[in-house]
């Protein structure tokens, strides 16, 4: 047996350290994301129509937060003692991060539905990480959409806002799109190692993913303090947005935070995804499979 | 078996398949709680600035918040139901074995999808209500007779919402992939039912033609039902009207539908 690359299979247990260490593991699970949704990308442009579609479906469906929002500046001019433009910033940010994570990874709440009904077997016995496998399943390029549309308010938010831009500023959007994306990314990992002990529970995921990027499109002023303290100190999404965001409109941070916190976001990052990481690796040693 | 005790036995067969999934409904009931929250806040923050927008006060407002998170799933408002089943039928030909049954093909999906209903609005609805009775300062009625009128309201959504997507789901003889055509329904029902905002809060002309569109009686009329906004005896007579117009289309499609299939042998 030979893997995709046509080398012999089967170094991943043979060689656990040795050459084989952590960074052409890393390699390895890319090279293999890469290939599982070239794979996938291929097959649906085979219905390239089918394609246009879905994915004008997914920046329909995706705007319509952002539809609410405007519906409701139908009738306001201000929420929370936000003007639009300044929400659009919160809104664009967020959902081009999130859009990211979502079209990297967001296959992974599918991880319960294999769980049940034991297709995850076959994962695991590939010489490829099965993390690389799972992120990559289904790989959907139609969710290009939501990044579409999030860059689209973006580029709203960025026109009309009325800010002295500095360099440090113009470098601070970046940052938030990579940051966010990278602990929307740890989310999604996070949720899918909670699926290993609560199989059909993949809901709750969506509370996390989809309510999160919900929460943080709207300014922190219109919440409770000890919601802001959850998405502060224990889910880290104010780092997403709401922390580098109000540092480049000039706003006050919520929980009298200091001024160094907006410049945090790709350390959280980084200490998500590590956590994420070990998450996914105690989740996968607790797996039993169903046998079916 | 009698046909009454027929479709009733289809009914509760509808209510134990989603009843199984104990996991899944305490996860839904989790996930609604917290879209709830999240939308309670930004609609305190949207009533500060504009206090009996829409003619609710800030207490209506939230109650109509967590209404909608309790009809989430009780009209289908966020993912696929029956509909989804029913198309993968019809494009694989298993719709012919159905047509055989002794049984009325609109009314067997009907009796299954509302034993559907019932549980997700038991199982799904009630907690995530409570809990926002729990959290913030609803305008519930005192009496029993609102909410008894409610539910009817929430009856006839349901079978409003049931016509929609059976209409839907017959689209599939002639697509054969139903993907497109569902989730166009998924965003017309989300937007014109009020999922996203009261439809009294839309602007003009706007407001004015969701109110009238039937999918404002799945989610608009039994919140406003419930809140003494609406009268009952009215809501339920619009709501009735477009379930038997919804109804009568699905059936008239039903049967243009059913003189094209070709039953291609075994």
């Amino acid at each position: 047996m030979v893997d995709l690359d046509g080398r012999p299979a089967g170094r991943v247990t043979e060689d656990p350290f040795g050459r084989y260490g952590a960074v052409s593991r890393v390699r390895d699970g890319l090279r293999a994301y890469r290939m599982i949704a070239a794979m996938w990308i291929r097959s649906t442009m085979a219905y390239r129509a089918s394609f246009a579609m879905t994915t004008f479906g997914n920046f329909a469906a995706t705007s319509f937060d952002f539809v609410a929002i405007l519906l409701m500046f139908s009738q306001v001019d201000e929420l929370g003692g936000y003007a639009l433009p300044e929400i659009a910033l919160l809104y664009g940010t967020s959902a081009v991060a999130f859009g990211l994570a979502d079209l990297t990874i967001g296959s992974m709440d599918r991880l319960g539905r294999r769980v049940r009904d034991g297709t995850l077997d076959t994962l695991l016995v590939r010489p490829v990480p099965v993390l690389a496998q799972v992120a990559a399943d289904k790989f959907a390029l139609r969710r290009l959409g939501r990044v579409t549309q999030g860059l689209f308010i973006l580029g709203y938010a960025l026109a009309t806002l009325d800010v002295t831009w500095t360099p440090v500023k113009v470098l601070m959007i970046p940052l938030m799109v990579a940051s966010g994306g990278l602990i929307f990314c740890a989310v999604f990992v996070g949720g899918a190692a909670f699926q290993f002990v609560a199989q059909d529970a993949s809901e709750v995921q969506n509370a996390f993913t989809y309510g999160g990027v919900t929460l943080v499109q709207y300014p922190p002023s219109i919440f409770a303090k000890d919601l802001l303290r959850g998405v502060t100190f224990v889910l880290p999404l104010a780092f997403v947005n709401w922390l580098p965001g109000l540092y480049v409109l000039g706003r006050a941070y919520p929980l009298d935070l200091p001024t160094w916190v907006a410049f945090a976001p790709p350390l959280v990052a980084v200490a998500c995804c590590a956590l994420a990481g070990v998450a996914w690796r105690a989740g996968l040693r607790t797996y039993r499979s169903t046998g079916s | 078996m009698g046909t009454g005790r027929l479709y009733a036995a289809v009914a509760a067969g509808g209510f134990r398949r989603y009843a199984t999934y104990r996991v899944a409904t305490a996860a839904g009931v989790f996930t609604n709680t917290v879209f709830g929250f999240i939308l309670a806040y930004t609609y305190i923050a949207l009533w500060h600035e504009k206090p009996h927008l829409g003619g609710y006060d800030q207490a209506q407002a939230l109650t109509y918040v967590w209404v909608g998170q309790a009809m989430f799933a009780v009209m289908v408002l966020g993912s696929a139901g029956f509909e989804e089943e029913l198309i993968e039928r019809i494009r694989t030909g298993d719709i012919a074995v159905d047509l055989y049954r002794p049984a009325d093909l609109q009314l067997w999906w009907l009796a299954a999808d509302m034993g559907r209903a019932l549980f997700q609005l038991l199982g799904r609805g009630v907690v995530p209500m409570a809990c926002g009775a729990l959290f913030f300062d609803l305008a519930l009625p005192d009496g029993p007779l609102p909410w008894l009128a409610c539910l009817v309201a929430v009856a006839l959504g349901a079978l409003v919402s049931f016509a929609i997507r059976y209409i839907v789901a017959l689209w599939a003889f002639w697509l054969l992939d139903g993907a497109g055509a569902m989730q166009i329904t998924w965003l017309t029902g989300v937007f014109f039912s009020g999922m996203l905002l009261p439809l009294n809060v839309f602007p003009g002309a706007l407001g004015d033609l969701a109110r009238l569109l039937p999918w404002s009686a799945l989610l608009q009329a039994p919140a406003d039902v419930l809140l003494g906004e609406a009268d009952p005896i009215g809501t339920f007579a619009f709501q009735l009207g477009w379930a038997v117009v919804l109804l009568a289309v699905g059936r008239l499609i039903q049967s243009a539908a059913t003189r094209k299939v070709v039953v291609q042998g075994g």
